[in-house]
């Protein structure tokens, strides 16, 4: 400890959990008054500003966003879930020439700023398609673009854990005379669990707040203003406390949904286990 | 099975070729849809090299910065017990699980004139919204934890043995931390740096709020790219730039594959 680590800790204040605790003070509209004589902290009543929060929460496009950014998020990290397994089952046990290709794809959106993956989807499926299909302002380009973005969260959270898998079991299944389907569903699936949730998981909370990559197939119309979409134009028309306080709220959503897959993960894996 | 193994493959590659393969394919076509020589004008005009510029100058800050603190967290985190030690190495990923625009919208709330520190730091005469100090200050957020994520792994399975030995020897800790723990973590340094530098260059969202959209002022590479699409209608200029920045995401992509093949432990681990 000492000199090094206060300006560690001086530094992550500084640069994010300041800013965090501005950006929810502001949201929730709080302020501190002093009861009796003198400043001292146990004389402080903090007030929230609820109505504010709720008004700003509770307007139409605010919980249609908000809407939108939750359904959109959690068929996009199921979509990826299952495709997940699939692409890692292919990378690890299938052979076939091209296969290499195949797993550096995986990482591109990784390395793709989220601005290029927005570009990239609109050199095809933009409104000059050269294959002739729209999806500008729709919401199957929105998801297009959450599935291109979160695919690697989904592959790599599960590939490792089905290349450590040991053979054996598999083996045996096949020896009693089950079935390619029922192997992968009673003996690979159950230990592929706790990882395929945690990928979903990830891919929920990137997809949720998610921005660059919609940015620009979304248009800017009603019916494709995600919940980051929607803080934006907050900022744009200077709405700064709206704009937090439906910040403060995303970053609730965010925070739930990734206690919550790390809890079911946790719970699958000792269940795995014993 | 054999036939239930093609078809897998078969569905695999057509999610990957319609998802990844073919935007990328159609990304290229049309930034030298009108000739090598539209694409070279595109990316040298003088907004687009400003640009440039500007990200070149934000990651020439952030990334060092960000590189030095990843080590130091990552030494705190992986070689010493404390109180809170959980909690540090929790908010390190903050950054990286909230959004990007909430990143700005905080920093905002905090730095600029409606914020909390926005009058004292007024009249020291420093402007965080709507300058490139706001800028450098939304990139350090957001590529915040990337160096100590790809370190404090390799830390943890090298151990302290050797660190101990070369302390029974006499050795500071400075020397110690150059000539025992550093040569041990290089790869994964800058793998880690790598990682921090993609992010850096890319960063969109956070730097969209705090930036206020300045063209030849406040404008990173992301944002001219943005820019040319949503306002100036100059769809080649924003082509060209989104495939230049493809390009050094794929260099990028091939630096990570040779570290990893150095350094086994490493992930590709952006979540």
């Amino acid at each position: 400890m000492g000199g090094g680590s206060a300006l560690i800790v001086g530094y992550l204040s500084i640069i994010v959990l300041l800013p965090i605790a501005a950006l929810v003070s502001h949201g929730l509209s709080l302020s501190v008054a002093t009861r009796g004589a003198g400043a001292a902290f146990w004389r402080w009543r903090v007030s929230v500003g609820w109505r504010t929060f709720y008004d700003a929460v509770s307007a139409p496009g605010a919980l249609r966003a908000i809407w939108l950014s939750l359904w959109l998020s959690f068929s996009v990290a199921a979509v990826n879930a299952v495709m997940g397994v699939a692409i890692a089952w292919v990378l690890v046990r299938d052979r076939f020439r091209g296969r290499g290709v195949l797993d550096s794809i995986i990482d591109l959106p990784f390395a793709l700023p989220t601005i290029v993956a927005g570009v990239v989807l609109l050199a095809i499926y933009g409104p000059d398609s050269p294959i002739h299909v729209d999806l500008f302002e729709t919401w199957m380009g929105l998801m297009l673009a959450l599935l291109f973005v979160t695919l690697p969260f989904s592959v790599r959270a599960v590939q490792p854990v089905l290349a450590s898998l040991d053979l054996e079991s598999e083996a045996a299944a096949r020896t009693l005379g089950a079935s390619g389907g029922r192997i992968f569903f009673s003996v690979v699936l159950p230990s592929l669990w706790p990882s395929v949730l945690g990928g979903f998981g990830l891919a929920f909370a990137r997809a949720v707040g998610e921005f660059g990559s919609i940015s620009l197939i979304a248009g800017g119309v009603g019916r494709t203003t995600t919940a980051s979409y929607y803080i934006f134009n907050l900022t744009s028309g200077f709405l700064w406390t709206d704009a937090a306080a439906v910040s403060a709220a995303l970053l609730v959503i965010s925070l739930v949904v990734l206690v919550t897959t790390n809890v079911l993960s946790r719970y699958f894996q000792t269940r795995t286990l014993s | 099975m054999r036939r239930a193994s093609w078809t897998l493959r078969a569905v695999v590659v057509f999610y990957l070729a319609v998802l990844i393969g073919l935007p990328v394919v159609f990304l290229v076509a049309k930034a030298f849809g009108s000739g090598f020589g539209a694409f070279w004008r595109e990316i040298t005009q003088p907004d687009a090299l400003s640009a440039l510029k500007l990200s070149l100058e934000v990651a020439a800050i952030a990334v060092p910065v960000n590189t030095v603190v990843g080590v130091g967290a990552a030494l705190l985190i992986a070689r010493h017990k404390f109180v809170g030690r959980r909690v540090l190495d929790v908010l390190f990923d903050v950054p990286i699980a909230v959004s990007p625009i909430i990143i700005g919208v905080a920093l905002v709330l905090a730095y600029s004139r409606l914020g909390w520190f926005g009058g004292p730091l007024g009249r020291l005469g420093i402007m965080v919204l709507f300058s490139p100090v706001g800028i450098v200050l939304a990139t350090m957020a957001v590529s915040l934890p990337y160096v100590l994520r790809s370190i404090v792994p390799v830390l943890l399975e090298v151990g302290q043995e050797q660190e101990q030995a070369a302390r029974t020897l006499g050795a500071g800790r400075l020397r110690i931390f150059w000539n025992v723990t550093l040569p041990s973590i290089r790869w994964a340094v800058l793998y880690g740096v790598t990682l921090t530098i993609a992010r850096t260059l890319g960063e969109f969202g956070a730097v969209l709020i705090v930036s206020g959209n300045i063209t030849g002022v406040t404008q990173t590479l992301p944002i001219y790219i943005y820019d040319s699409w949503d306002q100036r209608f100059d769809v080649l200029g924003s082509y060209s730039g989104a495939l230049v920045l493809a390009l050094i995401s794929v260099a990028i992509l091939a630096a990570l594959a040779v570290l990893r093949r150095r350094e086994r432990r490493l992930l590709v681990d952006l979540a």
